[in-house]
């Protein structure tokens, strides 16, 4: 159970460019920013790879289902992760 | 005569439904590689045996419940319109992501062509997929094309009209998990009870669904059955139980699932899947490097601009030697008289001064759509976002911005990809502060004649300035404007690409033809009306009886003074004469506004009549110097004529200053409100003047 919280705090905004990441759930009241990031394949279990992060850390770039989504820390850290 | 049958175009945003359309229409909208090229709808019809076909152009959108304003235009559309065809373009390469809106557009049950776009990529890939499974496990016919090479367009026509003759097939169903199904079965129950004979049960499964999911539209529409919405608040908070996930991540998951199972069977990988995109990430770890990545964007940008001023030169020369043979000609053909003064000072003078930008316009343009077309633009933003971001704009506010370069109405009108109102009202404000295509050929003039030796440069550090203008003007605005919000930065960055040559010249010779168009249209009036302005009134009082000094010089015996002499009456004499003149007389009235600046009547009338349009600022100038030095050369001309600072202060002036009538029109159009268009004139107008005596104080210091 422990170890479940502590998995709980790991969002996107924490994934390392080394790390395999996997989706677990969108966290934010906001419908329209939840339904966009669904229809663009952010749903559990979409596997999520760190590629590039911009010249000041933010935003980055992840690659997830063959494409390349920008998204700025802010939106990332609504996002909550697995990291395997 | 039938009616001709309606078959949309529908999919992810840069999915290449535009270019598909170009190429079964032979339209020539724009495209490029990002996402939101097209943002309203274009229709085109065409015949292919026997059926007239009306194909529209939907702009691209992800699904059809996010409700993101952007994406509304194409969602209404489906909803609305009901078209008879859907023909449902997927990036072949990123099919585990489009097949997302497919789903949703099974259920609409409307009848369906599914077309693989970008083919020749996914083969390049290795990548192969089994259509025939594709099409029976989507219910429709599979159409693999390359739009840009124009490939399947005719398998496709074929797959249009024999749909259109077909009878209507079953449509088919997506079922989700017992849960899921039994909560859409009981609204779906709901709802023909409350609309009886009125949905057909393709029609209640999909409006169940939506309104499951939480569409917002759906439920307002249906807001007056309090008992419905009740039931289905139940139904979600039932599921969100079970499932610990709230209805519309369950129907997400559940289209996903699809899909994925879908793709394991079809697709298959011959070799490294990341094969095909090599280049592209070998690419961007040079281009998006975090020590070199905004280096290289400035860096880049100088080059268009360098390139815009040095290379334009060379066949500037050649329109320079044409237009000097022309007036030429026109000079001594046309009999002495004011008919004669008429053509040669103005409307040869203005229209060929202006006319000898062409060549750098058409540049610049070319280099617009190389960094539209392969995939650059969208990386730039990104690289600016968090610099942006401090600004309080947005990193994709950064595309209207640049097509801003090109010209202020199309940016203005590209604002409307913003979501939030007051976002894009700041958007829309500071795009006038772009510097587009009309103020180029004062920047060359200007910097040719003052800077000769870093021209290039200094022509960069004019759209510098406008960046940064607009910029500054962003905090600026965030500040006067009431209310906060902005959107979040979510963009996809596409592979890169190589424009079409096509694409590309069609881009140039656009840019080439509208600016061939204004000379021809408001520059020649412009001309004309200046050359009046400057030629009466013909009475004038001067201060010296010119004509007799003259006269009494002519009876003197030849010599070097004698001519010198003659040359300053003359000189003299042309130059009271325009300042006496209707354009003088209004020019010198507005002077002592433009007196701190250091400017004169001359560029206080060229300020006054690029009102109209900024091109007229240089005709101007031109029509001016024709009268009072004769048929020099404008550059040479103009070599001296005041300090410096003084003319980089001009610069930043036209630059910055009241954007022209039709950009106040569209301004006044698209923000509803002819306050926020009159705003932004005295806005501008204010920030022009500041700046440029900013400039030419400390300017003058230096230089």
């Amino acid at each position: 159970m422990k170890q479940d919280i502590q998995m709980d705090n790991v969002t996107l905004a924490d994934l390392r460019p080394e790390q395999q990441g996997e989706i677990v759930k969108i966290e934010t009241e906001d419908g329209v920013f939840k339904r966009r990031m669904q229809s663009l394949g952010v749903v559990s279990g979409t596997a999520v790879t760190l590629d590039r992060s911009a010249p000041l850390g933010d935003p980055r770039i992840y690659s997830l289902m063959g494409y390349s989504l920008g998204l700025r820390n802010a939106e990332a850290r609504q996002i909550r992760i697995r990291v395997k | 005569m039938t009616s001709p049958v309606t078959v949309a175009l529908v999919g992810n945003p840069n999915a290449g439904s535009t270019s598909l359309f170009n190429a079964l229409t032979g339209a020539q909208s724009a495209v490029a590689n990002y996402q939101r090229v097209t943002t309203s709808l274009t229709a085109r019809e065409v015949t292919h045996r026997g059926v007239t076909l009306r194909i529209v152009d939907v702009p691209g959108f992800f699904s059809t419940s996010s409700q993101s304003p952007e994406e509304k235009v194409g969602c209404d559309y489906i909803h609305g319109e009901e078209p008879d065809i859907i023909v449902n373009v997927l990036d072949a390469g990123h099919l585990d992501r489009s097949l997302f809106l497919t789903t949703q557009l099974i259920e609409t049950g409307l009848p369906r062509i599914t077309v693989l776009n970008m083919m020749d990529e996914v083969r390049r890939a290795g990548i192969r997929i089994d259509t025939a499974l594709l099409a029976s496990a989507l219910g429709s016919p599979v159409v693999e094309t390359c739009a840009l090479k124009k490939e399947g367009i005719d398998a496709l026509l074929d797959a249009m009209a024999a749909m259109a003759l077909a009878a209507p097939a079953d449509p088919l169903r997506l079922h989700y998990d017992s849960h899921l199904e039994a909560a859409i079965d009981r609204v779906q129950q709901h709802l023909s009870k409350l609309h009886p004979q009125e949905l057909s049960p393709v029609r209640s499964r999909w409006l169940a669904i939506k309104m499951l999911e939480g569409d917002d539209e759906v439920l307002r529409h249906e807001s007056n059955h309090v008992e419905l919405v009740e039931d289905i608040k139940g139904e979600q908070s039932a599921l969100a139980h079970e499932h610990d996930e709230d209805t519309a991540s369950l129907l997400a998951s559940a289209r996903f699932a699809f899909s994925n199972g879908l793709l394991r069977e079809v697709r298959q990988q011959e070799g490294d899947p990341t094969a095909g995109f090599k280049l592209t990430r070998i690419l961007d770890d040079f281009f998006l490097n975090r020590t070199l990545g905004l280096p290289l964007l400035l860096g880049i940008l100088w080059v268009m601009f360098e390139a815009t001023f040095s290379l334009g030169a060379i066949p500037t020369d050649w329109i320079k030697a044409g237009v000097q043979l022309a007036t030429d000609l026109v000079d001594k053909t046309l009999p002495e008289g004011m008919f004669h003064d008429l053509v040669v000072n103005g409307v040869m003078a203005g229209v060929g001064g202006t006319i000898v930008f062409l060549p750098n316009i058409v540049i610049l343009f070319f280099f617009m759509a190389i960094l539209s077309g392969t995939g650059y633009l969208a990386r730039a933003s990104f690289l600016m976002d968090r610099v942006m971001h401090h600004f309080g704009l947005h990193g994709t506010t950064l595309i209207p911005m640049v097509a801003g370069f090109g010209c202020n109405v199309p940016a203005v009108m590209a604002t409307s990809v913003i979501t939030n109102k007051r976002a894009r009202l700041i958007a829309m404000l500071i795009s006038p502060f772009m510097s587009c295509s009309a103020r180029l050929p004062v920047f060359i003039l200007f910097a040719g004649a003052f800077f000769e030796n870093i021209a290039g440069t200094v022509v960069f550090a004019m759209y510098m300035t406008s960046i940064g203008t607009a910029m500054l003007s962003a905090v600026l605005l965030n500040r006067i404007i009431p209310g906060s919000g902005g959107d979040a930065f979510v963009m996809e960055l596409p592979p890169y690409r190589l424009p079409t040559m096509h694409s590309v010249l069609h881009h140039m010779w656009d840019s080439a033809q509208g600016f061939v168009a204004k000379v021809t249209g408001v520059i020649l009036v412009g001309s004309i009306v200046i050359w009046f302005l400057q030629e009466f009134p013909r009475d004038i009082a001067y201060s010296q009886d010119f004509e007799t000094a003259i006269t009494e010089q002519a009876a003197l015996p030849d010599s070097p003074e004698k001519d010198a002499a003659t040359r300053t009456l003359k000189s003299a004499q042309a130059q009271e004469k325009l300042e006496k003149s209707y354009l003088g007389r209004s020019a010198i009235a507005v002077t002592p506004l433009f007196q701190p600046l250091g400017f004169s009547w001359r560029e206080s009338a060229s300020i006054m009549t690029g009102f109209v349009a900024k091109e007229v600022v240089v005709a101007t100038y031109a029509v001016i110097y024709a009268q009072e030095k004769g048929s020099e050369q404008l550059t040479e001309t103009l070599k001296g004529a005041m300090p410096p600072a003084t003319a980089i202060a001009f610069m930043i002036f036209t630059l910055l200053y009241a954007p022209c009538l039709s950009t106040i029109a569209i301004i006044g159009k698209e923000s509803k409100s002819w306050r926020w268009a009159g705003f932004s004139v005295v806005y501008s107008l204010t920030f022009a003047w500041v700046l440029a005596l900013a400039v030419s104080r400390i300017g003058g210091a230096f230089l």
